[in-house]
């Protein structure tokens, strides 16, 4: 597929996004599928999937110590890749981009490395309410190991960040503050930038959850000046298994390994061990080779072959076309109405049970997610169980939305 | 399987063969969860909660002393939050509720279940809350007669 400009419309060139991703196109209960669960996972394109193939039946090596043809095209991929994500995120160096599993291991990892090593009694850890439970475990866990403290920054009705608290609670105490970019329960963008800026005036480190931005937006480590930014490759249609954090090279030097074995040792003798560089300190064992180089492949596809401001375009129209459509929906409550927000409509129904409404729109051949998002806290707060989200993808089209209204109106025919 | 159960058994079997489509068994499900008889909101406690499942399932068993020589009888309440769960838990009781412990065990659930179709039609998560509520049950049966166990 050739590049689109930002001038076409996106809805014109509909035909062709969807033609790109083969999982779109099966009946699911005999119905066609209408895949709205893309904040969970996406599905991915031929491209994606190709290069996975490619690789296995091609390049199978492994990489960094074979002298053969395979291991150098293999490393010379994987490494290709990394460069990739570097400029993607506009890091500085492709040596502040460590692969991880994705975004819950490269968040353990600040946790474990960063965290353990620079946390004491008497610290603070400031993360928000809106965290998902990545982001709020690996830190509840880095306490209790350190003796700091974790502190909460609550949200408004709407499911914003309350700033004023924010600032009563960034003292010279907080040692880092762990913020997501976009709420996977809620849909709030929350203002990184402005965050960062305060948190560094008390000299606080910063990490940032990009798991939900990184398909949606444009996020650029630099102009967000944060210290760590995870994300994971499958949900921006790349395959799951593979993620990144960026981390601030200096800091990156100053930490300690996080798990051990093969590549993250330049060194190994019995009476010590000279740790690598990063990122190869914290890349032990075998790597998701494939994972790596198809990761490349979905940036390429979500910055090149589709366009980030085409996508953003696309899904704020699609957006405020859902918005509008839901609220004719009798009965129905959106949770998270941030000014802010992108992708998610996450929504009650005073007529069904979120499970009951998920089974039947399933039956329908419609995917959404229903439950506690892996954001209880979350749900705690606006006192409910769980919701129903309907989360975006480039793919979706209004045609999308209209189903799951049609659904919707089955659902309260049932219950 | 005693001849009461035996008969519940052969009953949902055929009331779900009359049903060609999904939207028609959902609906009879459904319809068999608003029967139910609902929970002392009292009795809703954590001790009577059922697990695993995305919907709030509160289970109350009392098992019926027996007669001398008598094996004991378990008679059960169940709700839940959702519909579809609630017409889940009415299976369970036509099946369960009322019988003697060694019936409650000796029950082929799985064979009901797929009998009804159940298994196929239910997703694993749905699945794993049937398996825990079937669980917490046959547990109350063990307690009540250990000769069983």
């Amino acid at each position: 597929m050739q590049q689109m400009t930002p001038q076409q419309s996106i809805a014109l060139n509909h035909k062709r996004i969807r033609a790109e991703f083969p999982a779109l196109h099966q009946q699911v209960h005999g119905k066609p599928l209408v895949y709205l669960d893309n904040a969970a996972t996406t599905q991915k394109p031929e491209a994606v999937i190709d290069t996975i193939d490619r690789y296995y039946r091609e390049d199978n090596a492994n990489i960094h110590r074979g002298i053969h043809a395979l291991a150098e095209r293999a490393t010379e991929a994987y490494e290709g890749a990394r460069t990739r994500v570097a400029q993607f995120l506009n890091a500085r160096t492709d040596r502040e981009i460590i692969f991880t599993r994705g975004t819950t291991e490269a968040i353990n990892l600040v946790a474990q490395s960063w965290g353990r090593a620079n946390l004491a009694p008497g610290d603070e850890v400031l993360i928000s309410h809106m965290e998902h439970h990545s982001n709020i475990v690996p830190w509840q866990i880095a306490c209790q190991q350190t003796g700091a403290t974790l502190k909460v920054i609550p949200i408004d009705d709407h499911g914003q960040l309350d700033m004023d608290k924010l600032d009563e609670l960034l003292t010279e105490k907080t040692k880092l503050l762990g913020i997501v970019q976009m709420s996977n329960a809620l849909g709030t963008i929350n203002p990184v930038a402005t965050i960062t800026r305060k948190a560094k005036a008390v000299g606080a480190k910063v990490l940032v959850d990009a798991a939900q931005s990184v398909p949606h937006l444009g996020v650029d480590v630099q102009q967000l000046d944060c210290d760590f930014l995870a994300f994971s490759g499958h949900k921006i249609y790349g395959p799951t298994g593979i993620g990144a954090l960026y981390g601030r090279l200096e800091l990156l030097e100053e930490m300690p390994p996080y798990q051990s074995g093969g590549d993250m040792i330049k060194s190994v003798a019995f009476d010590g061990t000279v740790y690598n560089d990063p990122p190869y300190r914290f890349e032990a064992g075998t790597p998701n080779i494939a994972g790596g180089i198809a990761l490349a492949t979905a940036i390429d596809y979500v910055d090149q072959t589709v366009g980030l401001a085409n996508i953003a375009m696309w899904e704020h129209e699609l957006l405020t076309y859902a918005t509008e459509q839901l609220s004719q929906v009798k009965g129905l409550k959106l949770i998270g109405t941030a000014e802010r927000k992108a992708s998610v409509l996450s929504f009650t129904l005073d007529f069904a049970h979120p499970l009951d409404a998920g089974t039947i729109l399933d039956r329908q051949g419609i995917a959404v997610r229903t439950g506690h998002h892996c954001a209880q806290p979350v749900m705690d707060r606006y006192g409910i169980p769980a919701t129903i989200r309907a989360s975006l993808a480039v793919y979706n089209t209004k045609a999308d939305i209209d189903a799951l209204v049609v659904g919707l109106e089955k659902v309260r025919e049932f219950v | 399987m005693n001849t009461t159960q035996h008969a519940e058994a052969e009953q949902l079997a055929e009331a779900f063969d009359l049903f060609e489509d999904w939207e028609d068994r959902y609906r009879f499900i459904i319809d068999l969860g608003k029967q139910l008889e609902p929970i002392d909101p009292t009795l809703k406690t954590e001790a009577h909660r059922v697990h695993g499942c995305q919907a709030t399932v509160y289970m109350v068993p009392r098992i019926e002393k027996p007669a001398e020589g008598d094996a004991p009888i378990i008679h059960f309440l169940a709700e839940a939050d959702a519909a579809i769960v609630n017409g889940l838990i009415a299976i369970l009781t036509k099946i369960y509720s009322g019988q003697r412990a060694s019936d409650i065990l000796a029950f082929d659930i799985e064979g009901l279940l797929g009998r009804l179709g159940l298994e196929e039609h239910l997703s694993p998560t749905r699945r794993n809350g049937l398996h825990e509520m079937v669980k917490r049950i046959r547990a109350t049966a063990q307690r009540a007669d250990p000769s069983q166990a």
